[in-house]
């Protein structure tokens, strides 16, 4: 029975830069069957499910999904809640911090479901994948395996017609994996009509799906069943028939892995030894009581479910973690944390791609073998014979990032053998890397081994792999269950392959262990869900789901929302008590040349005075200019000889004023000061020459200070804290939020479900507006409480202000997110955006209409000038709505504009 | 610990910020347009001082008085009505409002000692004070100059005569200038070497440097040398080509001595950097860090208002900021021309809290590593 495939390609080709990800491919993928996509690292397998699912745009040919063209914004508005899509990476699409059962929760929110409805479905789903009994478990503190689970049921939530899952056990323990597949015949089962899509790098989950589609560089090599192509290429498996269809010069360099049996007896040397290793963290055992001992040159496999200790074991090993109990020993020496010596002897390879992007192929050989301190003369040579080895002449000046999955293992293998250790250690060096790879990389392991006399430590998820290791040790929950060679093992459990023997030891070990089993032996199959369509237009519903998570995810992270309402605290004391703009204690000096009881006097007037603290007086002109030049006097004051002798005779006289002018600020206050003393004491001392008529003065001039009368600094300075730090602190909470789901990978969420860019940008805000708002409450009653500072105004007309003002700086927050990628740009932009403009700018401390040029056009359409008139205006001038309706203006102008730039700006498929 | 190691490190951080162009951008953004901009809006302290005056004499004294205000001291004076003024002065148009009453000039004459009312907005502090110093000279210079046709001597022939130092004409963009740099390269050197360490760490590459022959001490000094180098050579290049070139503000003490005390000041900030990061557990938090840092280093270092009135306490916790440190040894080496000689104490300082935060973040560092 042939119907209307699910998916169609005509003429798609893909290219990110100069690389072509897909070449002009047409296609077709059947319905109501499970298709499997494999092939080398890098040939476009990723891309092509992308492009399907809508995640990104299509730059050339026709992609057909569910009868409709996916180029059309509407169509995948209309048919993304009948696609479900799970991204590459062990539970990228996740949120860590929330449990297994927010997560769920969240994407069925997401499509709309009833509160019911979601809490049926999500019980049957953890019933059938095991999870239940994790339900509350953060998803950061599951397994591989289980996020992996956890992963399929946020995609089956909304019972999709067409599945797409890019490589879902990449990286995940062979018991998981198998009761993965498992939960998805089921799920088959039940849900008949459902197609599937799956990109796979273990051939023998291959082996069991309805179609494969073979893939190399961009094209398709082959179509069929797996059989077919079995028959086709006349091979055995289909390991072998895939490398049997990859083109000749792809081929060429592939052999069949051969390692020579290990010579030597059991008196060679021991290369590693664990003696009742142990590692606890607080009360969890990571590794308990570990005992091996590893020949010279031998092939020690590591295997074992996801969070076994593998890990932790090898850590312990290359002396990054200290053992709580037992010894671990390399060449009978003690591992020791502190000692440098033993590392030289050690290459190790970690779990994640560890190499430096930012360094070329060859600096990072280069880098590596500086490190460990080869001869400088012998380092171009020695990087020459580890490209040559390792196969890597051709890329020498590649980017990493740019070199296929497979050929990065190969470099970071060169990297950890660049100093020619004696042992190695890899932790999952081949997770993800396809067959032909795979087996390059073990002929060179099984070359260090045999002629080099290399010890290899590996630990691996791949049976054929574990195979050929001379012994394997399976651990689980921090203890090692078996220790012998392959053969033996299977022979022990009487099974026919290392695969089943695996699963015998883990079922057993978890039977006995007393967690709860991983999965349940009675499934339960999600029932179908009701006809519950999403809306393709704005529905409050997914905004709110949005808002939910970003809340939860805010709530889970106490220490950003203590720094968040309590840093804003201890900043607003720091400025209100640190910046006091009545300058005083000025230090002050006379030069002296009349020293008579007048010019003695007049120097009293200033020496007398609040705002100046009197330092010994200066003898010279030379004294003067050193006294200065150090910064030890603000001010000097310079009396010439024969002064008080010519104001008796009323001959003009003049007072040298010498002031420092290197912070003009001071500078100012300082010359404003010491005129107003100059006048004072002149109207003093005109009094007593020319009696009373003088002294009454021609007019008088009466000041006023207004709003502040005594003129303190901390009432003027503390309502302006308030907008600056609600521009500063919101809006990179904001920016930041989506920046980080950028580069942590779950805004692939946002791209495949039907959530609009509205919903989208208004969810993630609305948490942080709330935020913002308690901070704002916090700030406005600390001003009035602890500081003292009188409120006069209307509070109602400053909360509307600030609720405006916040949505203002955290969706400028959400305008710079669009087009930030990585985190250190975000930060490093958001602050130069905001903490410049809000302390220069906006009338902090110089008003904006005294400011010129470009800073003066910013301070006039920057939101926080007209914040913090509103906010002077409220507190101290004791003012409401009619009076500062006019700086409510801008405000509301910049909502909208804000928000319209920031949904315009952001993108909803990828590049 | 090994030299060739630190080097070879720094050159791999050096490598990385040349392959983040957006990162280059910001950084070239941080010392020119940033600068420059920051710099050009700096008004003085009384410059062009907004206000408005209610003339209600009309009088040729009047008229005198209105004509004395003008730029940059003040912009011309918007002639407004008494009610205005008081709407003016709510919205914050106007920080002062002069008004001049009825009949103010035949009361000048008649000696009867009129009033004239100022009005002033005491919330924009930093122009409260010196404006009205400002606005009574010149208001009893042109009354003084308008009277001297009908009256005799009164006053004493006492002048005092200003001299400013350094900075004559107390133009603020010449210490605005200075204090942006600064602010710059505090805020620039802490922002690249904790995200590079955050992102080290996300990334997974602490841990592969660790199983090599390198220590932390190492790690963290190749951190610093190269973090240090990008701010210094370009806070050192914005000095000479935007504050000396572009904004012409003269330099009068060695830019080299300058120089060194910047690098001492980017040992403590560059420590600070890492200390922070080995705090924060995620970019957010760091983030949020960052501005509890950064804002008091650079309101309470004496750039943006003077030490001297901060409260006692406020000026010795800053004492351990290298920032305060940093500030002094700018003006004195800059604009006053002092030596080292003079500067000493400043570079003794910098040395000292560099060396603490250099401990303590070392500490902090391997603890973290672990």
């Amino acid at each position: 029975m042939k119907t209307d495939p699910v998916a169609r390609l005509e003429k798609v080709s893909h290219t990110y830069g100069a690389t072509r990800a897909l070449d002009s491919v047409s296609l077709d993928i059947d319905s109501n069957r499970i298709i499997g996509l494999i092939g080398p690292d890098g040939v476009g397998k990723s891309s092509l499910m992308s492009l399907i699912a809508g995640v990104r745009t299509i730059q050339q040919g026709k992609v057909t999904v569910l009868g409709g063209d996916m180029a059309s914004a509407a169509h995948r508005r209309a048919v993304g809640p009948r696609i479900a899509y799970m991204p590459q990476g062990l539970g990228r699409n996740l949120y860590p911090t929330l449990s297994v059962f927010e997560n769920i929760d969240f994407f069925g929110r997401l499509f709309g479901s009833s509160r019911a409805e979601r809490e049926r479905r999500i019980a049957a789903l953890l019933a059938s994948t095991g999870l239940e009994a994790f339900a509350g478990r953060p998803a950061a503190k599951l397994s591989g395996g289980m996020k992996q689970k956890l992963s399929l049921c946020c995609a089956l939530i909304h019972d999709p017609d067409l599945l797409i899952l890019d490589e879902p056990t990449t990286g995940v323990d062979p018991l998981s994996r198998q009761q993965f597949w498992e939960l998805i015949d089921r799920i088959r089962g039940e849900r008949a009509g459902m197609s599937v899509m799956v990109a796979t790098a273990y051939m023998e989950e291959a082996a069991r799906f309805d179609g494969l589609i073979a893939m190399d560089a961009g094209r398709i090599l082959a179509t069929g069943t797996p059989a077919e192509l079995r028959a086709r290429t006349g091979t055995a498996t289909l390991d072998e028939a895939f490398i049997a269809l990859l083109p000749e010069e792809k081929r060429r360099g592939h052999r069949a892995v051969v390692i020579p049996p290990l010579v030597g007896g059991k008196d060679t040397e021991i290369a590693i030894e664990a003696e009742n290793l142990t590692v606890r963290f607080g009360d969890f055992t990571a590794v308990d009581h570990v005992n091996f001992r590893i020949r010279r040159g031998e092939i020690f496999g590591f295997l074992g479910s996801n969070g076994c200790g593998k890990t932790t074991t090898m850590k312990v090993l290359t002396g990054l973690l200290p053992a709580t109990e037992g010894t671990a020993r390399l060449f009978g020496q003690l591992v020791d944390a502190n000692d440098t010596e033993v590392r030289r002897r050690v290459g190790y390879m970690s779990q994640s791609f560890s190499l430096y992007s930012e360094l070329t192929v060859r600096q990072n050989l280069d880098l590596h073998a500086r490190l460990f301190a080869l001869d400088p003369k012998g380092i171009p040579q020695r990087i020459e014979e580890m490209a040559a080895r390792f196969d890597l002449t051709q890329s020498m000046d590649a980017w990493p990032d740019d070199l296929p999955l497979g050929m990065r293992q190969r470099l970071s293998l060169a990297v950890a053998m660049v100093h020619a250790p004696e042992i190695l250690i890899l932790d999952e060096p081949t997770s993800g890397v396809d067959p032909v790879a795979r087996d390059a990389f073990w002929q060179i392991l099984a070359d260090l081994s045999r002629r080099d006399g290399v010890t290899i430590f590996v630990s691996t998820h791949f049976m054929n792999e574990a195979e050929r290791c001379d012994r394997i040790s399976l651990m689980h929950a921090g203890r090692v269950l078996t220790s012998d060679t392959p053969a033996r093992i299977v022979a022990r459990r009487k099974v026919q392959s290392l695969d089943e023997a695996f699963t015998a030891w883990l079922e057993e070990a978890v039977g006995k262990s007393p967690t709860p089993p991983a999965a349940s032996k009675t499934p339960t199959a999600p029932e179908p869900a009701a006809a519950v369509r999403s809306s393709p237009h704005f529905d409050i519903r997914r905004l709110l789901a949005y808002a939910r998570l970003e809340s939860l995810e805010l709530r889970r992270d106490p220490i950003r929302l203590t720094l968040a309402l309590a840093g804003s605290i201890i900043l607003m004391f720091v400025i209100g008590y640190g910046v006091n703009l009545d300058v005083e204690n000025l230090s002050f000096a006379v030069l002296d040349r009349d020293d008579t009881g007048l010019s003695r006097d007049y120097a009293l007037q200033i020496a007398g005075s609040r705002y100046f603290t009197e330092e010994p007086p200066v003898a010279s002109h030379a004294e003067l200019d050193r006294r200065m030049r150090e910064g030890k006097l603000s001010l000097v004051i310079e009396i010439p000889p024969g002064f008080a002798r010519d104001v008796a005779h009323g001959r003009p006289v003049e007072v040298g004023a010498w002031i420092d002018g290197a912070m003009p600020t001071r500078a100012e206050t300082v010359r404003g000061y010491v005129q107003g003393m100059h006048a004072a004491w002149l109207t003093e001392k005109s009094r007593e020459l020319y009696g009373r008529a003088a002294a009454t003065g021609d007019f008088q001039l009466v000041i006023r200070y207004r709003y502040n009368p005594d003129v303190r600094s901390l009432v003027a300075i503390v309502p302006a804290i308030i907008p600056l730090l609600l521009m500063m602190i919101p809006s990179m909470l904001t920016v930041l939020s989506v920046v980080r789901e950028k580069e942590l990978g779950s805004i692939v969420n946002f791209y495949v479900t039907p959530t609009t860019r509205t919903e989208f940008l208004l969810g993630k805000q609305l948490p942080y507006i709330a935020l913002a708002m308690a901070n704002f409450l916090l700030l406005a009653a600390f001003a009035v409480f602890v500081f003292g500072v009188p409120f006069k105004g209307s509070f109602l007309t400053l909360s509307a202000a600030a609720l405006l003002y916040v949505t203002i700086t955290t969706a400028m927050g959400l305008v710079v997110s669009t087009f930030m990628k990585s985190q250190i740009a975000a930060l490093f932009g958001t602050t130069l955006l905001t903490l410049i403009p809000a302390v220069q700018y906006s009338g902090l401390i110089d008003p904006v209409s005294s400011l010129q040029g470009a800073g003066a056009a910013i301070g006039r359409i920057y939101p926080a000038t007209y914040f913090m008139t509103i906010a002077r205006g409220t507190f101290s001038k004791g003012l409401g709505f009619e009076q500062l309706g006019g700086a409510f203006v801008p405000l509301l102008i910049a909502v909208p504009v804000l928000l319209l730039l920031g949904i315009a700006l952001l993108k909803k498929q990828e590049a | 610990m090994r030299a060739s190691n630190v080097l070879q490190l720094g050159i791999k951080e050096l490598r990385g910020v040349a392959r983040d162009p957006m990162l280059i951008a910001l950084i070239l953004y941080a010392f020119t347009v940033s600068i420059y901009t920051a710099s050009r809006a700096m008004p003085e302290t009384l410059n062009r001082a907004v206000m408005a005056i209610v003339d209600e004499d009309r009088s040729p004294v009047a008229a005198r008085i209105i004509g004395a205000f003008y730029p940059p001291y003040f912009m011309p004076p918007a002639l407004i009505s008494h009610v205005e003024m008081d709407r003016r002065m709510d919205a914050g148009i106007d920080t002062f409002a002069l008004d001049i009453p009825p009949r103010f000039q035949q009361d000048l004459l008649a000696g009867r000692s009129p009033e004239i009312q100022l009005n002033v907005d005491a919330t924009r502090v930093s122009q409260a004070f010196t404006g009205s110093g400002y606005i009574q000279s010149i208001v009893s210079a042109e009354v003084a100059e308008f009277l001297k046709r009908y009256r005799g001597k009164t006053t004493l022939p006492v002048e005092l005569t200003l001299r400013t130092r350094f900075n004559q004409q107390l133009n603020k963009s010449w210490f605005g200038s200075v204090t942006n740099v600064i602010s710059m390269i505090t805020m620039l050197s802490i922002i690249l070497t904790g995200t590079a360490l955050i992102r080290e760490r996300e990334h997974g590459t602490v841990e592969h440097l660790l199983v090599m022959p390198v220590t932390p001490a190492e790690l963290m000094l190749s951190k610093i040398w190269s973090m240090g180098l990008i701010v210094l050579v370009a806070s050192g290049l914005s000095l000479v080509t935007v504050v000396q070139g572009l904004l012409g503000v003269p330099i009068e003490g060695s830019i080299a001595l300058f120089m060194a005390g910047a690098a001492l000041q980017l040992l403590a900030t560059t420590c600070m950097g890492i200390f922070l990061a080995t705090l924060a557990g995620s970019m957010p938090q760091f983030g949020m860090l960052l501005m509890l840092v950064l804002i008091p280093l650079q309101i309470l270092s004496g750039a943006t208002t003077p030490r001297e009135s901060m409260p006692p306490l406020i000026q010795d916790l800053m004492l351990a900021a290298p920032n305060t440190h940093f500030v002094i040894l700018a003006q004195s080496i800059l604009f006053r021309g002092a030596g080292i000689e003079v500067a000493w104490p400043q570079f003794a300082a910098l040395l000292a809290i560099g060396g603490v935060f250099f401990y303590l973040s070392l500490l902090r560092f391997r603890k973290f590593l672990r």
